[in-house]
């Protein structure tokens, strides 16, 4: 107790730190955000929520991380995390999600909770279970007494975070595929009726969520650190988020992934690192009630 | 039977490369000599094979070295030593059920120890219940020595020992510069499981020996990837130590944020260095930071059978050509302290009775090359410290403890 009340001393005594805390928490929350988009995405087109969803940000950072030992740039090993990751969750669609898609809730779930079991073993055999991350020689940038510091490679990738989800969101809008997707998570059997190849459009999506996460990933290898089992942490922040934002609604997403990675540097700071995770489960009960009451309100389902 | 065979086998090509070498020596002298049979679960598959094979290795190493040096003289007569091993899978209850049938069956009246601090709790309590003396090298935590075991002896540090020395220089440092132990500021961060708690433990003891102030202390989370909270914390309370235990991920973590955020606490101890390669990693963001270890090469310890630790590493890479391209493990250098112990044991004893062994195993007061070795009455090693590296231009340098220290330390450290 002595202790959280000096670290709230700690925040009024030196106010800079809020702002240092709450650009570390955008920074990782803006990774967080494109993992909650991906699952926004599977979630509302397919209603498959899927639990393997952190260890997809695992595998792509491993790619990355595997293909810069073996000598190219990091910020092509995003790229080829895209591409990669694009194949396994193309695979995955078809021996996994295609079989379970049409059946309840908890056939979906249980599927995928097996199958984030089995990667992170996958990852664990392939490459084993020390900490892997990429170190870029770029500069830290200080400002406010050095009390804040801003790494480049962070910013690198922050920028990157939201050019991808850009362009993402260009897609979604513009492209024939991008409406093709959205119409068939309004009414898949009418978007059927029209024309629409829904089995097409299901494996599209899911490869495309899978392609994001691995880009999240290999941008996280290169400004945090990976372990095989770490996605779970992504995985809960994930569910957390769209809980918050909903689905279909991206700005919420963003806004909602910014704001937990700052709440949880907060949590951190003040009740202590180990609590940082106990923060967005929190989050999520209180999330999940409070949905709940609304919903008691206003009758409505929750698809 | 038949894994007895294949691991005899195994035992048998391992050593092959030192029975090559000593050929000339041992020959008539080996003949005349009787056997004293050693048992030993050890994990040879699992998770701990790696460096289950490290220790099985230092086991066979110092057998060898002991029979060439004449082997051991008990009561006039001269024996050599044999070790029985069985695979105990790196899992706790197949290594006691390998130990009871090793003393039920097989009759081994004396053990060496497994590889890991559960493996040897597990098997602990076998041994203590026959009455079997067991030298362990491998097993650190300090939970083995609080349950009042009387058969069970370890030559290595334990692990509330780890990151104590660090406190102890940081003193020894203040000292220097004119200030006062107690007015020394000390940071902790450390993972929320057993060993990483021992460790902070020891450091927050030996802490409040000096009286020194403890202004952060927290636990770290067991999927850590960011540490900037504590960091931060760090850089506004500037304490003079800062001590970060979490295995592999608290050491990379650790390293590369402290280089993010120019970290410049003069004194930083960190566990798992190697195992994170800092090094290679984070290149000269891991500048002046200590590591502990348990032995290395470059110590100045000594004793006739091996010669200096670095006679050690020598003579064990010719025995052992895979060690070639990488420097000797600590777990090999104490898997073979632990077989000394025995030598020196039973020529003191004079008998191959058990408990005379155990009274003399007790006694011990021994040099060797992996460090001093004597015997708490909880059966730690009390005389051995941990040993402090710091990392010097990208080399591991030993700058703890000074007498044996081959560097001097870089103090205090800059960021990079």
């Amino acid at each position: 107790m002595d202790q959280i009340i000096g670290n709230l001393d700690l925040l009024f005594e030196f106010p800079i730190v809020n702002l240092k805390i709450i650009i570390d928490g955008v920074m990782i929350g803006a990774l967080f955000a494109l993992a909650a988009y991906g699952l926004a995405l599977v979630w509302g087109v397919m209603n498959v929520k899927n639990l393997a969803q952190g260890d997809f940000v695992i595998a792509g950072g491993y790619t990355a991380w595997w293909l810069v030992q073996q000598g190219i740039h990091p910020f092509l090993g995003i790229l080829a995390a895209f591409i990669v990751m694009w194949g396994i969750g193309w695979v995955t669609y078809r021996l996994v999600i295609s079989r379970v898609i049409q059946r309840d809730l908890f056939t979906s779930l249980l599927a995928t909770f097996g199958l984030a079991i089995m990667m992170a073993q996958i990852l664990n055999l392939l490459f084993g279970s020390d900490t892997q991350s990429i170190q870029l020689d770029y500069a830290t940038f200080h400002f406010a007494d050095g009390l804040i510091d801003v790494p480049a490679a962070k910013l690198m990738g922050v920028v990157m975070a939201m050019a991808l989800a850009g362009g993402v969101i260009l897609f979604m809008k513009r492209s024939r595929m991008g409406q093709a997707i959205r119409a068939t998570a309004q009414d898949p059997r009418a978007a059927r009726v029209m024309g629409i190849d829904t089995e097409k459009i299901y494996s599209f999506t899911f490869s495309l969520n899978a392609a994001i996460c691995g880009a999240a990933g290999a941008i996280i290898v290169m400004a945090w650190v990976i372990q095989p089992f770490y996605g779970i942490t992504y995985s809960i922040r994930a569910f957390v988020i769209v809980t918050a934002a909903g689905l279909g609604n991206l700005p919420g997403v963003i806004a909602a992934g910014l704001g937990i990675g700052a709440l949880e540097q907060y949590g951190s700071h003040i009740l202590g690192i180990g609590y940082q995770q106990a923060v967005a489960v929190l989050l999520l009960l209180l999330l999940l009630l409070a949905r709940m009451l609304q919903q008691r309100r206003q009758r409505q389902v929750l698809k | 039977m038949k894994l007895r065979k294949v691991l005899a086998c195994r035992a048998g090509a391992l050593a092959l490369g030192t029975a090559f070498l000593v050929a000339g020596t041992i020959g008539v002298k080996a003949e005349e000599c009787e056997t004293i049979t050693l048992g030993a679960a050890i994990s040879l598959t699992g998770k701990y094979a790696t460096n289950g094979y490290h220790t099985q290795n230092g086991y066979e190493f110092a057998i060898e070295k002991i029979k060439e040096n004449g082997g051991v003289q008990v009561g006039g007569k001269c024996y050599n030593f044999e070790v029985l091993y069985y695979d105990d899978e790196s899992k706790g209850d197949r290594g006691a059920t390998l130990a009871e049938r090793l003393i039920n069956q097989d009759g081994v009246q004396y053990m060496l120890g497994p590889y890991s601090s559960g493996l040897t709790k597990a098997i602990a309590p076998v041994t203590e219940k026959y009455q079997i003396p067991m030298v362990e090298a491998e097993g650190a935590s300090r939970s083995l020595f609080n349950k009042g075991y009387e058969y069970l002896f370890a030559v290595l540090s334990t692990s509330e020992q780890y990151l104590a020395s660090a406190i102890t220089l940081a003193a020894q440092v203040a000292e220097q510069n004119g200030k006062k132990p107690s007015d020394v500021k000390v940071a902790v961060a450390v993972e929320n499981d057993p060993f990483s708690l021992d460790i902070r433990a020891g450091v927050l003891e030996d802490a409040s020996k000096y009286g020194m102030d403890i202004v952060v202390d927290e636990k770290l989370p067991r999927d850590l990837s960011d540490m900037s909270a504590i960091l931060t914390k760090v850089k506004l309370l500037k304490p003079d130590v800062l001590i970060v235990s979490g295995h592999s991920k608290g050491a990379a973590t650790a390293v590369r944020q402290i280089g993010e955020q120019n970290i410049s606490v003069p004194l930083i101890a960190v566990t798992h260095c190697e195992a994170a390669d800092v090094t290679g990693n984070f290149g000269k963001a891991a500048n002046d930071i200590l590591c502990s270890t348990q032995w290395a090469e470059t110590l100045s310890y000594e004793d006739p059978i091996f010669g200096s630790a670095a006679n050690y590493e020598k003579e064990f890479k010719a025995a052992y050509p895979e060690y070639a391209e990488k420097k000797v493990p600590y777990q090999t250098a104490q898997a073979s302290a632990a077989v000394y112990v025995f030598k020196d044991a039973f020529e003191r004893a004079g008998s191959l009775d058990k408990n005379t062994l155990r009274d003399a195993i007790a006694e011990t007061d021994l040099m060797t090359f992996y460090g001093p070795i004597k015997f708490s009455e909880n059966g730690n090693n009390i005389a051995k410290p941990m040993v402090l590296r710091q990392i010097q231009d990208g080399e591991y340098n030993v700058v703890a403890p000074a007498e044996f220290a081959s560097h001097k330390l870089n103090w205090p450290r800059t960021p990079q």
